[in-house]
């Protein structure tokens, strides 16, 4: 059985926040779905290696050369949503006042 | 032209004698999705403009005798980024998103000369099985409008069921290539994982996630693939082996071919009807010289759940780079950097993405890891062997690609794991990472349509071609077409 505090602690992980409702209902669907998880614990898995990726390789490198054929600066500043003088313009980190500074 | 009656290599020879032109085609198409449209809601962004740009240089330069795909007009799902195009994965957080690059498999189809019509309709960030989810609006299936088109691919598959273009392609993490294939008539395969690039698909489930394509007969799908697979350096899990024309396996006969039919593909919560047409698809395969065996895959009701956990892990991970900071939405009088990411996320993502997104961080969190994440990767690890041991013996699998037919629009979207059990015969492939497709098997008493799917080994699409060609063949149920009727839309 999973809690509204459990819940509330993994949308802080995730940098999302709920209002008081929608983390009700968050708690009941997350509560059915990880009964459904359950399901996984009665499958014997001693020495079985776990599966995380497909790919017959291990590792795969390249030359440690800058890569010259992609976009452009002012391409990629194109989605930006707030940009200046070419670079990203965010707010501050603390405090409201000095983001307007 | 109607592509409802055409195929591809007669669409081709007309370019060639100029008995039609390329600009003639993309107007055709653009007089086919004005009429669709209002009904289906397959597209989210069609560009005309740039379509008819391209189709006048492919004009301008000539069609090549051995250029198959110059000319033909096809569509991308809206997770494909596509350079000067918007492109929002069916989401707020990318809804004024312009990719200042293409996709790979962009790049490749137009260097063969397809014509990009736009950007098709889908579950936000590809997470659903009845795009119902997109930010946008639900798609409608063209056999009963009140349906849905399955998903994440529905609005590729709705576009080519209805013949608004010719192909669409699509991304299958879980099924999102196949199931809305099934649900909409049309043939379509998600290639073994690492056969095309992943370059430039918006990432959701990276060691899941495959690049495929949809058309609605079997034969005009494989000069596709055969031209969007191969190596990419911009991919280091896209394999290096070699490439074959696929379109080689089509008309070849199944005299000998192995076929294994699981039971577990024919249990509780299939429906009747799905069986009953696919049961007779397999006996007309056995007519035709395949062997069949019936097999055990043990595994198989432990793939949902393991699923879950790791597509929504690997989820988590993937979607935390939707922030504010660099593109997409950023959300407006913000406190400062972590109210942006935290107000950015909660008004940019729709609730199915929050959902996985939370599913995941608690799998992957201290103290839930060992039970959750490690543990259904271990699971994966069962449910990857159970299919190799079956492939050791047989050609292909064949089963069901759907347990049901498509559903009405409304049925299911408050009830998560009804919804997420419609994946269950089409998950273990991507699990396994082999090679699947849904072929059109045939339609239910209401006259919806129904798929079978065929698994190969690991690169071995040219199986699946042989195999699904011959069926074809034999049904030829392209030749019905939808009836565009039922409900309000």
């Amino acid at each position: 059985m999973i809690s509204k505090d459990q819940v509330a602690h993994v949308a802080e992980l995730a940098r999302l926040s709920f209002t008081d409702a929608e983390l009700e209902h968050f708690t009941t669907q997350l509560d059915q779905i990880i009964a459904m998880e359950h399901a996984l614990a009665e499958v014997p898995t001693d020495g079985v290696a776990p599966t995380t990726q497909l790919t017959d390789t291990e590792n795969v490198f390249r030359a440690d050369v800058p890569v010259t054929d992609g976009p452009s600066r002012d391409e990629l500043l194109q989605n930006v949503p707030e940009s200046k003088d070419g670079l990203i313009k965010v707010p501050s980190i603390i405090d409201k006042g000095e983001a307007d500074a | 032209m109607n592509f409802l009656e055409t195929d591809l290599h007669s669409l081709h020879q007309q370019l060639v004698n100029h008995e039609l032109t390329a600009v003639d085609l993309v107007k055709d198409t653009m007089s086919a999705i004005d009429e669709h449209e209002p009904q289906l809601n397959a597209f989210i962004t069609t560009n005309q403009k740039k379509a008819l740009a391209a189709a006048e240089k492919i004009d301008a330069e000539g069609i090549a005798e051995d250029n198959l795909l110059a000319g033909i007009p096809v569509a991308y799902k809206d997770n494909i980024v596509t350079k000067g195009v918007r492109t929002t994965a069916a989401s707020h957080m990318l809804d004024n998103f312009n990719p200042v690059y293409d996709a790979t498999i962009v790049e490749k189809l137009e260097q063969a000369g397809t014509i990009d019509i736009g950007k098709t309709n889908m579950d936000e960030f590809a997470m659903g099985s009845s795009t119902e989810s997109s930010f946008f609006k639900p798609t409608h299936n063209p056999w009963d409008l009140s349906r849905v088109p399955g998903g994440s691919s529905g609005g590729s598959a709705a576009a080519v069921a209805a013949g608004e273009v010719f192909a669409a392609f699509g991304s299958d993490t879980g099924g999102s290539i196949r199931q809305p294939s099934a649900y909409n008539g049309i043939f379509g395969i998600k290639p073994t994982y690492g056969r095309v690039s992943r370059w430039g698909l918006i990432a959701f489930g990276s060691s899941f996630d495959q690049l495929g394509v949809m058309t609605r007969r079997v034969k005009d799908a494989a000069p596709f693939l055969t031209v969007m697979s191969g190596h990419d350096a911009k991919d280091s899990t896209s394999s290096q082996r070699p490439v074959p024309d696929f379109s080689q396996f089509i008309g070849q006969d199944i005299k000998g071919l192995k076929i294994a039919v699981p039971d577990e593909f024919f249990g509780k919560g299939i429906a009747d009807d799905v069986k009953a047409q696919v049961e007779k698809g397999i006996q007309q395969l056995v007519e035709q010289g395949a062997i069949v065996d019936h097999v055990q895959l043990p595994h198989t009701k432990y793939a949902v759940p393991a699923y879950y956990v790791l597509a929504s892990s690997e989820a988590s991970s993937n979607l935390q780079r939707f922030d504010g900071i660099r593109y997409g939405f950023r959300a407006e009088d913000v406190k400062n950097l972590k109210d942006v990411y935290v107000r950015t996320r909660s008004e940019g993502f729709g609730p199915e993405v929050k959902r996985r997104i939370m599913l995941g961080t608690f799998a992957l969190s201290s103290g839930y890891y060992d039970a959750y994440f490690n543990k259904a990767a271990k699971v994966r690890t069962l449910i990857k062997q159970d299919f190799e041991e079956i492939l050791k013996t047989h050609d292909l699998i064949v089963g069901p690609t759907a347990p049901d037919t498509a559903f009405k629009i409304g049925a299911n979207v408050s009830d998560p794991i009804t919804l997420y059990m419609k994946d269950i015969l089409t998950i273990s492939a991507n699990m396994a990472g082999v090679p699947a497709a849904s072929v059109p098997a045939g339609f239910n008493a209401a006259g919806l349509p129904i798929g079978m799917q065929m698994i190969a080994k690991r690169f071995d699409e040219g199986t699946i071609f042989r195999a699904a060609s011959a069926f074809e063949e034999m049904n030829q149920y392209y030749l019905e077409k939808p009836s565009f009727k039922g409900g309000n839309a």
